[in-house]
């Protein structure tokens, strides 16, 4: 079955059709009412197919991919961890999907509610004032972020902090939004340990700080045992401290952003409060702040006066960044998430994800390069295998993995090592789920000295073999229009 | 234990052993003391599956379900039910990112579907695989526009959605870009005011069809001045009505964004939904987000794979084209088979019986005596109309009786008292709209 390749387009048979709409009822009313000039004349090249053209073609292409309910999915950074069902049946309730965005407040109290309780949590959870649910993923709270460190720094007449420290083990998307909210960057690079330096650090410091962009623990899965110091010395400086949430699934139940002197985070509900991540997304990066940035956060705002609630717009907020309350769904999800786990269980995950990846990475580092010594937190880091005299690279293990029904590890990030194999296994995963993982990749190394060629081909069970990415860039085949002219 | 953790004491006891500690504490020896947090968060006790249900039930029966009226950029269109039952598979809902293409082609295959799509419908060339939403897109069309021109204003029409307004302008403040509202005047974009704005410092103009009052604007003489100056012309456009409305390609635009939410998906209180993106090929390696291309495999295979990456965050960091990191991935597959079951015919036939409701509806309002016309120009599916109904009895009226209509326009500017707004889909019946004339047609004051 994996071998179908069919696109959507190629079911096409004119004539066939896969909805169902309702008759006019008021056919007097025309499109040539309208002045011509305003249509469309040129075709459509979208398909004519069946509902059951369309069931078993998004069926069949589905059986190409692998998910979380696949088999172990350990990719570092992104907290793969299982999404439970219940989530996703709260998440369809009838009336949460019918309720409009320019509804009175007086029929929309139940959302809102659920809007101020989650923002709620999330601010005990993370030791923050007041959270906004509004940014879409992480990324856009990582701008939103950004913009309220920049609005602070207005509002008091400041206009000469201009640079966020960046570390350079940071991903990709904190010197990224720096940018897009008007910033510069100023990276510093990491110690041994993979730790912040100090001494660099303080060198960079002075009134042109706007403040740094941390996660911790790190991409290294490190965490930095020199906050407070890190955190006074920005103080100091007159900067902020924005707490990149990639990571924080290692802390849940063990130690609050907020007090580590943070003053602006993201959390990224897909994968610390285990919403699915879409392929992609929606997700969801809710922006949590301390009390003296709480006028700053992004429009519209929830308010709440003697049990009513109702929406606000403040002066002071950065204004609006997205369309309306962001993906309502998405953090719905979430909050049924921390309903379910209650403080009894939520304070569990940082154990056990901690537990997780120490293990694993106890267990890998005869067969592969551990650069850091020591107690990891929730992911572990190697720098490709032990033996690299056969030339089989991290790329060639992750591919090899994907025929044992494995998900590959994040490669080639951080940057710090060149051939990184990040390890991030999460609270969900079982120790027989992890000795299988285990055992694999050690014979996977046993592989690539009795037999490299079997490894550096891989992957040999998948549908498809390793893709010519540079066919991809130099042909620029990126619609199906595309395609049909170039008469492939 | 709680069901989504699977370890017993006895794994616990085996990995502590292997790992020689005593607790799992002392994992976290890096931790200052100062810092580790040893009390229970402040937050409710756990709910069992059933305690969460009843708990849900409580708080979904505080909101009212309406019968919808409204549009303002979110559009009660039909559902098919195929597709939610169709994003529900876990291969596509729990997947990541297609990093790992040869287990990831059916993301891959229907994000490339999805951006063929998208180029039709807007008759661009390239799409990219999606972003948050109608907004955020049209902000990154801005940055685009100075990227391209390496000039700093903005020019918007005053007839674009106000929360597209607003959030180009939360972006471009912080990036450093200056914007300028260009006047609205009867309804449609002022020519001679854009005419008066322009010059060679302005790098993007944004305008939108159906515009925030539903109007369908003809942009060809704003194609031409905008075009003149050397500047980029970006329209934000409903991608469902651009099946029977001219392409943003042939108005002129050299970008088109939208939000894709009127392609069937729930208005659920603005989210999820997601923004299109789409533009010429010259402007192929300036464009945000991922894009996903036509390969082959080692064994010439069809394969597909993400494509371009040089101009990302995560190749490029503080050089990249945009922030964004991922796409708008499940909310692009609901399009895509959205635009599959509806094809070609379906999507106009959609579109007609909005039209046509809407249009219908109108007639009816104001043969009631109680509504005026205000803008004299063509409209689609949603349509502005002055009250001479005292705005608060209109709304009570509405709302006891079920309805989502009539929204004040006053609610975005002050300017527009007494304006009011409708919008009517395919999914109105005949009856539901007969019943709304007359409800409103018999208020007296």
């Amino acid at each position: 079955m994996v071998e179908y390749d069919k696109l959507i387009f190629e079911l096409s048979k004119e004539g066939r059709i896969g909805y169902s709409l309702p008759n006019s009822f008021a056919s007097t009313y025309q499109f040539l009412d309208l002045n011509q000039d305003l249509l469309r004349t040129d075709s459509l090249l979208l398909p004519e197919v069946s509902e059951l053209d369309v069931v078993r073609h998004y069926t069949n292409i589905s059986r190409k991919n692998f998910g979380v309910e696949t088999g172990f999915y350990p990719l570092g950074s992104c907290t793969m961890k299982y999404n439970p069902k219940i989530n996703d049946e709260i998440a369809s309730i009838q009336i949460f999907n019918r309720l409009h965005p320019s509804q009175p407040m007086s029929t929309v109290q139940g959302v809102l509610e659920i809007y101020d309780h989650l923002q709620e949590m999330l601010s005990e959870i993370s030791g923050m004032h007041s959270f906004s649910l509004n940014p879409y993923a992480g990324a856009h709270g990582e701008l939103t972020g950004l913009m309220i460190m920049k609005a602070y720094h207005e509002s008091r007449g400041d206009y000469s902090r201009k640079k966020v420290i960046v570390p350079d083990s940071a991903h990709g998307t904190n010197p990224a939004s720096t940018i897009v909210a008007g910033m510069e960057v100023v990276e510093i690079k990491s110690n041994s340990l993979g730790r912040i330096d100090l001494e660099a650090l303080k060198q960079v410091l002075s009134n042109e700080i706007a403040g740094m962009m941390l996660t911790n623990p790190n991409t290294l899965g490190i965490f930095e045992n020199d906050i407070i110091e890190i955190t006074k010395l920005v103080h100091e400086a007159g900067g902020l401290m924005y707490y990149d949430g990639a990571n924080l699934n290692a802390l849940l139940g063990k130690v609050r952003p907020g007090d580590m002197g943070f003053d602006i985070m993201h959390i990224n509900l897909h994968k610390t409060f285990s919403t699915p991540h879409g392929g992609g997304g929606p997700g969801s990066g809710p922006v949590g702040v301390c009390k003296k940035l709480s006028s700053f956060l992004p429009n519209p705002k929830v308010k709440k006066e003697s049990n009513y609630y109702y929406i606000e717009n403040e002066k002071d907020s950065i204004g609006q960044i997205s369309s309306f309350f962001g993906n309502f769904k998405v953090w719905l999800r979430a909050y049924a998430y921390i309903l379910s786990l209650g403080k009894e269980y939520l304070n569990l995950v940082g154990d056990f994800s901690t537990l997780n990846a120490n293990y694993i990475k106890e267990s890998l580092k005869e067969d592969y390069n551990l650069p850091i010594e020591g107690p990891c937190m929730h992911e572990c880091v190697f720098d490709g295998l032990k033996d690299q005299s056969t030339g089989v690279r991290t790329l060639d293990v992750a591919k090899r993995l994907l025929d044992y029904n494995f998900h590959a590890p994040t490669i080639y990030f951080p940057l710090l090592f060149h051939q990184s194999i990040m390890i991030e296994p999460t609270e969900t995963e079982s120790k027989q789920t992890m000795d299988e993982f285990i055992n694999v990749m050690k014979k996977i190394a046993k592989e690539a000295k009795d037999d490299p060629d079997l490894v550096k081909k891989a992957p040999h069970n998948t549908p498809i073999k390793r893709i010519d990415e540079v066919f991809a860039a130099k042909k620029m085949i990126l619609t199906y229009k595309d395609y049909l002219e170039q008469n492939l | 234990m709680f069901k989504y953790f699977p370890h017993t004491i006895e794994d616990i006891e085996e990995m502590k052993n292997f790992l020689k500690i005593n607790k799992i504490d002392d994992l976290f020896q890096d931790v200052p003391k100062e810092v580790l947090f040893q009390k229970e968060y402040n937050i409710p006790s756990h709910l069992s599956e059933s305690e969460l249900r009843r708990y849900f039930e409580k708080i979904a029966s505080k909101n009212k379900e309406l019968i919808l009226f409204t549009g303002l950029g979110f559009y009660d269109h039909y559902e098919p039910a195929v597709i939610n039952s169709l994003l529900s598979r876990q291969e596509f809902l729990t997947a990541y990112t297609p990093y790992q293409p040869e287990i990831s082609q059916g993301t891959l295959q229907y994000i490339f579907e999805y951006q063929s799509m998208i180029q039709t419908l807007t008759g661009m060339d390239v799409s990219n695989a999606s972003m948050y939403d109608g907004t955020t897109s049209t902000a990154e069309a801005c940055f685009m526009a100075e990227s391209i021109t390496k000039r700093k204003t903005i020019l918007i029409s005053g007839t674009v959605h106000p929360s597209v307004i607003d959030v180009v302008r939360t972006y471009a403040k912080f990036k450093g870009l200056t914007v300028e509202i260009i006047n609205e005047k009867s309804g449609i974009t002022d020519l001679s005011h854009l005419q008066q704005l322009l010059g060679s410092h302005v790098a993007g103009v944004v305008v939108q069809k159906p515009n925030f009052f539903g109007i369908i604007e003809s942009f060809e003489e704003v194609s031409k001045a905008v075009h003149e100056h050397g500047a980029i012309l970006i329209e934000n456009a409903d991608i469902s009505t651009l099946s029977v409305l001219k392409t943003p390609r042939l108005d002129g635009a050299d970008i088109a964004v939208g939000d894709c939410q009127s392609l069937g998906m729930n208005v659920a209180y603005g989210g999820p939904t997601l923004g299109y993106l789409a533009t010429l090929k010259p402007y192929v390696r300036k464009m945000p987000g991922r894009i996903c291309g036509y390969s082959l495999d080692e064994e010439g295979r069809r394969a597909f794979v993400l494509t371009l990456q040089a101009r990302e965050q995560h190749i490029r960091r503080e050089k990249a084209n945009s922030n964004i990191c991922s796409n708008q991935s499940l909310m692009a597959l609901y399009a895509t088979i959205y635009l599959a079951l509806l094809g070609p015919i379906g999507l106009k036939k959609a579109n007609l019986l909005s039209y046509q409701g809407a249009h219908y509806l109108y007639d009816e309002l104001i043969k009631t005596g109680k509504f005026k016309p205000y803008f004299n120009q063509p409209f689609f599916k949603e349509f502005v109309l002055e009250t001479l109904i005292p705005y608060d009895m209109l709304q009570k009226a509405c709302i006891d009786n079920g309805f989502l209509a009539g929204i004040s326009l006053s609610n975005y500017d002050e300017k527009y008292q007494n304006l009011v707004t409708f919008a009517v889909t395919e999914k109105r019946q005949k009856s539901e709209i007969d019943e709304l004339v007359s409800l409103v047609g018999g208020l007296s004051w």
